[in-house]
């Protein structure tokens, strides 16, 4: 597909044009034109040599506006930036354009549009699209955000974990215009992790296929949401899980563990229990006390209750549960955690109460209507 | 990125700030100012990358419902009781947080009215669920 082969050039041409010197907003605004004209010219057949065709294509239009924007006595201090010669290596450029895009001093919905657009290889309007916001308003957001990347210093050492955390948005994002978020960020990730040998890189990758993987079983054919313990786990995508698996225990045995790996770990524990009863509870709490030794994030712990519901006992998991609400407030999940563990304990109407109390309160239609019938189903019984 | 639904309302809601004065007792330079405020709002949100959209709308409310089989639908158009709430428009934003939402609230309440005084105005902040479903369990 044409589409393919300009979203894989995009970002390697891209990366071209910065290293020759280029103000990194403005060969992304020429990358983006040439683009544009490649959607436009192209149709079914590619030139000969399509990353050639682009990168004549960007450099004219760059040229054109450095032309236009000298007229008006602009530009002449971002042209200052002259970036570090480095190896012509497409890896590096990857690198650098996402350290660029996912700057610290950007926000995260900044970073998300910049790297959909610049690594992406999106055009504004598919990612306008995916967020359900006017082309007009996605536009102002990159141009916004690229201002800001063009006044740092270029050479910085970029933070992998701030890229690492704007890819994860971006997978959790999902699917709801035309463009598959998840599967884009897998895609960003895997070039993430050919560029780099952190292992926390291949944890994320691992992380999202292992979730990737029950995509299909996620949601019935009504687009209601099915939960882990109910999916049909024929329906996982056995590719997927065998992959992400395998990287995983590439990335542990370097033992140098964090939050991505254990996360992945979790998962792939999930993932290879041919049925909800043979899941290997012990083990996964025991990553979840790992998890909670680095973080203390109030949802980690939250996961850490269902398992210790699963090993101790559905009343010790509400225990935990409950020493997490001066935190969690009355967030939805709390409500669910507490719902499914009152259940568990036959305790079927606080069960109800609880579910409807999170239904109340869950941002998601999906989460929504799933909490409700929950609710309802016990409220019957 | 969670988007929230920004309320103005003709009527109702809590206790008004004495500032909101009916537009009727307005001069014309005042009235001038406060839309020249809300384009205002909209350019700022706009080049932000948050604005999704703005409308306004006429207070004039129908209800309408199903009239059950073989009859037609019913309708009424009041009167309500006044302490009713009316909405009379709404900016639709895209944004960081619900903290961003409140801050964007709080400017719009700041539009001057009489006597180019904010009015003090409030707004309904309301989250806008998302459609798409959960990535992870």
């Amino acid at each position: 597909m044409n589409e393919d082969i300009v979203r894989v050039l995009a970002p390697q041409v891209l990366g071209i044009l910065v290293r020759r010197g280029n103000d990194f907003a403005a060969a992304e605004d020429a990358v983006q034109e040439a683009l544009l004209e490649a959607h436009r010219s192209w149709r079914d057949a590619p030139p000969d040599d399509p990353k050639g065709w682009l990168l004549t294509v960007a450099g004219r239009k760059l040229i054109d506006a450095r032309r236009s924007e000298a007229a008006r006595r602009r530009r002449e201090d971002a042209l200052s930036h002259e970036p570090q010669p480095g190896p012509a290596e497409q890896s590096d450029d990857t690198l650098l354009l996402l350290f660029l895009s996912c700057h610290p001093a950007l926000s995260p919905a900044s970073a998300i549009a910049l790297t959909l657009r610049a690594v992406g290889g999106l055009t504004t309007r598919e990612i306008a699209e995916a967020f359900m916001v006017p082309e007009a308003t996605m536009a102002q957001r990159i141009s916004r955000a690229k201002r800001t990347v063009s006044g740092q210093p270029f050479t910085a050492p970029g933070d992998v974990a701030v890229v690492l955390r704007v890819l994860y948005l971006i997978f959790n994002e999902g699917y709801s215009g035309r463009v598959d978020l998840s599967a884009e960020a897998i895609r960003l990730t895997r070039q993430l992790a050919l560029a780099s040998d952190e292992p926390e890189v291949a944890g994320l990758l691992a992380l999202m296929l292992l979730h990737h993987a029950r995509r299909a079983a996620r949601t019935d054919e009504y687009g209601a949401l099915v939960p882990l313990d109910k999916q049909d786990r024929s329906r996982w995508n056995e590719a997927e899980i065998v992959e992400g698996v395998r990287i995983l225990q590439a990335a542990l045995a370097r033992d140098r563990r964090g939050e991505y790996q254990i996360q992945a770990a979790v998962a792939a524990l999930h993932d290879d229990a041919r049925t909800a009863e043979e899941t290997d509870w012990p083990q996964i709490l025991a990553w979840y006390d790992e998890l909670l030794e680095r973080t203390d994030n109030p949802m980690a712990a939250l996961s850490r209750a269902v398992a210790l519901g699963e090993v101790d006992g559905p009343l010790v998991g509400l225990r935990a549960a409950e020493e997490l609400a001066p935190r969690l407030g009355d967030h939805h999940r709390l409500d669910a955690v507490r719902a499914r563990l009152y259940e568990r304990a036959g305790h079927l109407d606080l069960a109800a109460e609880h579910f409807s109390r999170a239904a109340s309160r869950a941002r998601s239609t999906a989460e929504r209507d799933y909490l409700t019938r929950q609710a309802a189903r016990l409220r019957r019984g | 990125m969670p988007k929230y639904l920004l309320l103005k309302h003709y009527t109702g809601g809590p206790e008004r700030h004495p500032n909101m004065v009916p537009m009727s007792e307005w001069t014309e330079d005042e009235i001038t100012a406060h839309i020249a405020f809300q384009r205002h709002v909209c350019e700022l949100l706009q080049q932000r990358g948050e604005l999704v959209d703005v409308q306004a709308l006429s207070p004039e409310r129908t209800y309408v419902r199903y009239g059950g089989p073989d009859a037609a639908p019913v309708t009424t158009d009041g009167p309500f009781p006044e302490t009713k709430e009316l909405a009379a428009g709404w900016f639709l934003i895209d944004v960081e947080s619900e903290a961003r939402a409140r801050e964007v609230a709080a400017y719009v309440s700041s539009a001057p009215g009489k006597g180019g005084q904010p009015v003090y105005e409030w707004i309904e902040v309301r989250p806008v669920m998302t459609d798409a479903p959960p990535q992870a369990e």
